[in-house]
């Protein structure tokens, strides 16, 4: 008895010893969406931070849910995270409640490498007030080689053909780009998918249309989800993000092919949480993270497009495996013909009527 | 069990249909655990036995997700957290358990049902509305994402079992021994720790087993309330098999499973010592 | 302590007074310790446990934004009669509050929750917000110049009925009903019905799920029963190990036995009972859940269905043999009516656990398993929808509240046992 007593105390005191070790050098909590993504900002962005500052970068992956946590931090008064990677809609949503920091964008981010100013060197009309964009990134669909040895599907509309090219698929289970591209494979032409998405009867052509795959469809929620189902042979076409597909056929090896045709695009990048714990130090990050050099350094691990002109040049090779990185760009000519930019706005303000009525339709 | 004697030949038909079916359920019983072992070896990074693997080809298989597994920080940050977060809700789930089981046995309690539903309720609730609950409350209080939350939320979560472990060690508890006891001029405190809390140490340690248990697999309240620095294992699985899937999951599933093994063990040694004594006794 | 007996042998009045006081104190005194020794978990149940529940039922009526963010408008609006289009003074007031809410960045509260109630309102707020600094009075015509759905009179009824503190939308919401700007209830359109499908859903898989676990349970625990001890142990380890294998580690070997390129399929395969092209779909659909759910809920059947058969004597069914019965008969009306109790114990524990599950439904049951409990997730993390997930949590709450009522009215709660 005596001794189990002293032994738990001894546990007791070691592990708080532990947990304050922990705690004392100066860290900052980035949350971003986790596996390839997480590490490719790790190596262009995090790991340069710490050996130039000391300070330690803890990776949370929570992007997925970044609005719901910085809401419920601000409500909470209680503020853990301190930069956040969230999409440009829910980035101009947090701005709009009050929960994400404004940014001085001349002052608070470094000039382009050319001497451009930070207003003229992003994206245009990206910079909204608390959002500082990093990338450009697509969903779009690719397939596994091997399930179609004659004759590969090249558009959406084939991708809506459950006869020429059997099999399942797999999209997000989410409204948004779904219903786009059902549009498109309905007939639509690309620039007037959101004048047909804004009425009743557009909707409701969408959602007829996805009624035709809709017991062929297999729904993920998360990134990594689709190159493992294509990977399984669980699924013959998903949609995913074009730099997870990448990390698959250039890292494992995994015989998919893109299909660049209605490629759906938009800007994901940082927001500073309002009640960020260590807020200096994250707009140290945000500034060292934006730079020319660090947007272009990031391309070098995965494949989405840099948001500042000025680091478009500096696109180079792949760190592990030296492949080019720029044909594998969405934002490369080649594979921009056909490209459909998300309306942040339209899903801003309909985006929770439809996806209730998504969910009605799933459950059907 | 075997057959009768006197069975006819349906009845010795309907017998061996019976231990075949026994053996069917069993092996559905067993087998999703026995596969996670050898997939856990995979030399590919995905889910699936590969061609290799079937063909026993050394190639096919290696120990690269173990290796994942022991140089990432984030799974030892989370063994770290799972351990901290476990050890500390299961010491307060038993200490408080403990306390109101003795109380719970006695018969001059007032409102016995209604304590002990109360009492028992966070094994009762779904997790999930336990969940949305204490996320809401939590962050309002300002304990959600530290280790403070996640050790109540578990501790509520495992005294349940503490108390249902304990009272049933108390109903077959003579109390007539610390009358006794107290007879022959025992302080209560004395009472307690000579006489009471060894003949209910099994019942002690099973409810704090199960509360370990439940703390270090518990997902769901963790998943809403916890942040990055209190990461534990089962929330780095859920991230692992919904956010970046590897077989490094099936490495700490084997992992896991050899402990629980251990721990399996560990109640079965209890469990036939408690036997051993109860048999003394009465 | 002495004690005086007087002639008849009777305790004297006093003494029997002296006596019952003294019984009362001691008695007295043992409550107050046995609820002194209850006291410490009671009080941390009720502020760890009760209040966060009691906190997310006061959240589901809670309504609180649009009065806290548009003060001005919402006091202006509780004389407005809602038969005509409002008046200046309401439209001032709009436009002081937009003033305010663009100042202090938090507008866009009020505008989540109203697009909540009517699509479109989050850009009507938040455009005329950001206008709002070029505005100059009169407002009404200012405003509607700015955005026509100002003259929209649904529009002010929606900000008029959500300016009150409380509501009952949630709920209204979560039985698939919705209210009309005019204020009347009625269920939404039957392809947007969610909720009550899904409540119903969870009810009848679960029950499916308990109705599997007493199927495969009950004659597992009868030869474990009727096994001697040592044996019976052994084979224990097949059940105990499941149970304390991690619920994540359980699902997700499901997902390696069950893909279409999945153990169970290759197997099949190999066998030739099916063609490569014609692979099951075991997964990602409702049979995924059932199949994962019953795995993982298996041995809280086994468990006290196996503890209460170990007490049923099995010299009953040889009594019953002997006697005449045929083994049907002597497992119908004798054995099974003694092993009930174990029963209805596995059941409530399997059918409530099941009822609430989130984690392998998200992870294995595609669109068509998924439970109330994933709606409940979603609303917390996907759509934001607070309030919400407050309603449906209160409902599967109260559900399983009813269900655990009606169980311990009719079998009580002492039945449930561990291991």
């Amino acid at each position: 008895m005596k001794n189990s007593l002293k032994l738990s105390t001894a546990i007791i005191l070691g592990s708080v010893a532990v947990a304050t070790v922990a705690q004392a050098a100066e860290s900052i909590t980035v949350v971003s969406w986790g596996g390839a993504y997480t590490a490719s900002q790790r190596g262009a962005y995090s790991d340069p931070f710490t050996a130039k500052t000391g300070i330690t970068v803890l990776d949370e992956d929570k992007s997925g849910n970044a609005l719901a946590g910085m809401r419920a931090q601000a409500e909470a008064g209680n503020g853990t995270w301190d930069i956040v990677d969230i999409l440009e809609g829910d980035a101009l949503t947090a701005c709009d409640e009050g929960i994400a920091q404004e940014i001085d964008y001349n002052n608070d981010l470094e000039q382009g490498a050319d001497g451009t100013a930070p207003l003229d060197d992003f994206v245009a009309g990206s910079l909204t007030g608390c959002f500082v964009p990093t990338i450009v990134y697509a969903t779009l669909f690719a397939y596994n080689n091997t399930a179609f040895p004659d004759g590969a599907p090249q558009t959406i509309s084939d991708v809506f053909d459950l006869e020429k090219f059997p099999g399942k698929r797999s999209l997000e289970k989410i409204p948004a780009a779904n219903l786009e591209w059902a549009l498109v494979a309905d007939g639509v032409p690309y620039d007037e998918v959101y004048e047909v998405l804004d009425t009743p009867e557009g909707v409701d052509r969408a959602f007829a249309k996805l009624d035709t795959i809709k017991d062929s469809v297999i729904w993920w929620e998360a990134g990594a989800q689709p190159p493992q189902l294509l990977a399984d042979g669980e699924v013959t076409i998903a949609s995913a993000y074009n730099g997870r597909i990448f990390n698959a056929q250039v890292v494992e090896n995994q015989p998919f092919t893109i299909i660049w045709d209605g490629q759906m695009f938009e800007l994901d990048g940082w927001v500073v949480p309002k009640n960020a714990p260590n807020k200096k130090a994250a707009m140290d990050y945000l500034r060292f993270s934006t730079d020319t050099q660090r947007l272009a350094d990031q391309a070098k691990y995965i494949s989405y497009g840099p948001a500042r002109k000025s680091s478009a040049p500096l696109i180079s090779t792949h760190i592990s495996t030296g492949v080019d990185m720029n044909p594998h760009m969405p934002t490369n000519p080649a594979n921009f013909k056909t490209p459909i930019k998300k309306d942040a706005a339209f899903w801003a303000d309909n985006g929770d009527d439809l996806k209730e009525r998504f969910n009605a339709w799933l459950a059907q | 069990m075997s057959v009768p004697s006197y069975a006819g030949p349906l009845e010795r038909t309907w017998y061996y249909a019976f231990r075949v079916f026994c053996a069917a359920v069993f092996i559905f019983l067993i087998a999703p655990i026995l596969v996670i072992v050898p997939l856990s070896f995979n030399a590919e990074p995905y889910f699936s036995f590969t061609q290799g693997m079937l063909t026993l080809d050394p190639d096919a298989y290696s120990t690269r997700w173990y290796e994942e597994f022991l140089t990432s920080d984030r799974w030892l940050e989370s063994i770290k957290n799972s351990v901290i977060v476990a050890f500390f809700s299961t010491f307060l789930a038993a200490s408080l358990g403990t306390l109101a089981a003795l109380g719970l046995s006695r018969s001059e309690l007032p409102y016995k049902g209604l304590i002990m539903g109360l009492l028992i309720s966070p094994m009762i609730v779904p997790l999930i509305i336990a969940a949305a609950g204490m996320f809401f409350f939590y962050s309002s209080l300002g304990i959600s994402q530290s280790y403070v939350g996640l050790i109540l939320a578990h501790t509520a979560l495992g005294t349940p079992f503490v108390v249902i472990t304990v009272t049933a060690t108390l109903s077959g508890f003579d109390h007539n021994l610390v009358k006794a006891a107290a007879n022959l001029g025992a302080t209560p405190t004395y009472t307690f720790f000579k006489i009471t809390m060894p003949l209910i140490m099994t019942g002690v340690i099973s409810g704090a087993l199960f509360a370990l248990m439940t703390s270090f697999d518990e997902v769901i309240v963790a998943i809403f309330i916890a942040g990055v620095e209190q990461r534990t294992i089962p929330m780095q699985m859920w991230s692992g098999i919904r956010e970046q899937i590897s077989p490094t999951i099936l490495a700490v599933a084997t992992i896991l499973i050899t402990f629980s093994v251990i721990m399996l063990a560990t109640v079965e040694i209890l469990r036939r010592r408690s036997d051993r004594i109860r048999g003394i006794i009465s | 302590m002495a004690i005086t007996v007087d002639a008849s042998g009777d305790l004297s009045p006093e003494e029997q007074k002296r006596l019952k006081a003294d019984l009362h104190r001691s008695l007295f005194r043992n409550k107050v310790r046995a609820c002194l020794l209850v006291a410490p978990l009671v009080v941390f149940i009720l502020v760890t446990f009760v209040a966060p529940i009691g906190n997310m039922l006061i959240r589901s009526v809670e309504d609180p934004q649009v009065n806290e963010y548009m003060p001005l408008t919402s006091e202006a609006l509780q004389d407005w009669d809602g038969q005509e289009l409002p008046d200046e003074t309401i439209f001032a007031a709009l436009a002081q509050d937009l003033i305010a809410g663009r100042e202090s960045k938090e507008i866009g509260k009020a505008a989540t929750r109203l697009n909540y109630e009517s699509s479109g309102m989050r850009s009507l707020i938040m455009g005329s917000a950001r206008k709002i600094s070029r505005i100059e009075p009169p407002y009404k015509e200012a405003l509607i110049e700015a955005d026509k759905d100002w003259a929209d009179i649904d529009n002010w009824k929606i900000i008029k009925r959500l300016s009150s503190s409380y509501t009952s939308s949630y709920y209204v919401a979560a039985l698939d009903m919705e209210t009309s700007p005019d204020g009347e209830v009625s269920f939404v359109p039957e392809n947007q019905q969610i909720y009550l499908k899904l409540f119903w859903r969870t009810l009848w898989m679960s029950m499916l799920i308990t109705a599997m676990t007493v199927l495969l349970g009950y004659p597992v625990s009868y030869f474990l029963a009727s096994l001697p001890v040592k044996k019976a142990n052994v084979l224990m380890i097949l059940v105990l190990l499941p149970f304390w294998t991690s619920l994540l580690v359980r699902t997700s070997s499901w997902i390696a036995m069950l893909q279409s390129q999945g153990i169970l399929n290759d197997l099949l395969v190999w066998m030739g009972i099916i063609a490569d092209e014609q692979r099951l779909q075991m997964i990602y659909n409702a049979l995924g859940t059932v199949i994962a759910m019953t795995h993982i809920l298996l041995p809280f059947m086994i468990l006290p269905l196996y503890s209460v058969m170990k007490t049923v004597p099995p010299s009953y069914l040889r009594a019953a043999r002997s006697l005449g019965a045929n083994p049907w008969t002597a497992f119908w009306q004798v054995y099974l009516p003694q092993t009930i109790p174990g029963i209805s114990a596995g059941a409530i524990l399997v059918f409530i656990l099941a009822i609430g599950y989130y984690i392998t439904p998200a992870l294995v049951g595609g669109q068509s398993g998924q439970f109330i409990g994933n709606l409940i997730a979603y609303h917390m993390q996907g759509s934001l929808n607070w309030g919400m997930a407050a309603a449906l949590g209160v409902m599967l709450l109260v559900l399983v509240m009813g269900i655990y009522g009606l169980y311990s009215r009719f079998v009580g709660v002492n039945n449930v046992k561990l291991g």
